[in-house]
């Protein structure tokens, strides 16, 4: 088992673009549950960091899109959009080729993915970058999942994509953590942007921590885009993370509305213990 | 496919530097490539970031589009408030508005 962690975390751009017009308490509250994401993936002993995002038209348009992308690049580039305006620097951070082939070539025994070797980041990979890997010491390994532009995956595809992500991870021998990155509910780039569903929300994220495959998996996307915004899509990446460590539960560090960062701010880690235990029952 | 062109003119603008050159040094030229409506054209040439929301452009471009043409935050939210009031719903795609437009952190 080289999967060493497993956790989801909120990416929008108002996290670091729109710092200051934040409550300062809950942002820094925020910032604060971010880090110590962060530390528990260095206590994991992690090498690499399998960062599943939804990302927004920055390398995959509606010309050619994949529904399932894993990048294979030597590096990445980011952010994409002006680093003045999002407010993290420009910068490289290493990709693993060669790790990046072996789970690519695993997932595809099960599920069809495209790959790249050319990604630049957007804040999708960028925010969660920015706080969790900072010094680029991780190899990233980018996964995408098209949650932007319809005919959109099937939730019960994304959770067999998760499974099939962890087989490739469990046959790599370097200690791997993997990442979601989405929204909840929210309308982000709308006028709305700041609306935010926290019931729904709040629901959803008990559905995640039990890893309910079928409360999960239910949700249709017209129900989702009423009560969750466009931006509600993003659940995707938070079901992979649950294939990924089906049977496990995970506990929410942190869950606050914050508005003028455009959504419920997330930080979410699965108990790897947890789904060890279950097994060891079974 | 003109909508799709308005945004793929976006989305290429918005992620290579060649196209950002292009834009600000030969527009003309630039836009020869892309089959827009003259109403698309326009609204492009004028930074018309409200008619371009209403238009259907894809939220997370336009927002970055935006940026990129140095609208600060409050006065891109107000652009797509005012392109709703003036133009009505949102014509098409994933980013329409709802509640009238109406609230948001602003
Ligand atoms: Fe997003």
């Amino acid at each position: 088992m080289s999967l060493v962690f497993a956790g989801v975390a909120s990416h929008a751009p108002g996290i670091t673009a729109r710092a200051e017009r934040a409550d300062p308490q809950l942002r820094d509250a925020f910032y604060a549950a971010y880090r110590r994401m962060a530390q528990a993936i260095r206590g994991s002993g992690a090498e690499a960091l399998v960062l599943v995002g939804a990302e927004h038209f920055a390398n995959f348009f509606m010309d050619n899109m994949p529904a399932y992308c894993i990048g294979m690049g030597e590096e990445y580039e980011g952010p994409i959009e002006d680093p003045d305006w999002l407010k993290i620097p420009r910068g490289t951070w290493p990709g693993n080729p060669d790790l990046s082939r072996r789970i690519i070539t695993e997932v595809m025994q099960t599920v069809d993915v495209a790959y790249a070797e050319e990604w630049k980041f957007d804040h999708g990979m960028m925010v969660p970058i920015h706080f969790l890997d900072p010094g680029g010491d991780l190899d990233i390994v980018p996964v995408n999942i098209n949650c932007q532009g319809p005919p959109l995956t099937p939730l019960h595809r994304v959770w067999e994509f998760g499974r099939a992500l962890r087989r490739a991870c469990d046959a790599a021998p370097e200690k791997i953590a993997i990442v979601g990155t989405g929204g909840i509910s929210h309308w982000p780039a709308t006028p709305n942007s700041g609306k935010i569903n926290e019931a729904w929300d709040r629901d959803f994220l008990d559905k995640w921590t039990r890893g309910d495959r079928d409360a999960l998996t239910a949700y249709s996307d017209a129900e989702t885009l009423r009560d969750a915004g466009q931006g509600g899509f993003e659940i995707r990446t938070f079901l992979a993370v649950s294939g990924a460590t089906e049977g496990a539960s995970a506990d929410i560090w942190f869950y606050e509305p914050i508005p003028i960062f455009a959504v419920g701010c997330t930080i979410g880690v699965v108990n790897l213990d947890s789904e060890a235990a279950k097994q060891a029952a079974e | 496919m003109s909508l799709y062109s308005l945004q793929k003119l976006i989305y290429e603008l918005n992620r290579d530097p060649r196209v950002q050159r292009a834009f600000t040094e030969d527009l003309d030229g630039l836009l020869a490539n892309y089959r827009l409506t003259p109403e698309e054209e326009a609204a492009i040439r004028t930074d018309d970031v409200g008619e371009l929301y209403i238009m259907g452009v894809n939220g997370q471009i336009l927002m970055h589009f935006a940026a990129w043409r140095g609208f600060e935050w409050d006065e891109y939210i107000q652009a797509m408030k005012d392109g709703l009031k003036k133009h009505g719903q949102v014509k098409g795609g994933l980013y329409a508005a709802v509640d009238g437009g109406e609230g948001g952190a602003v």
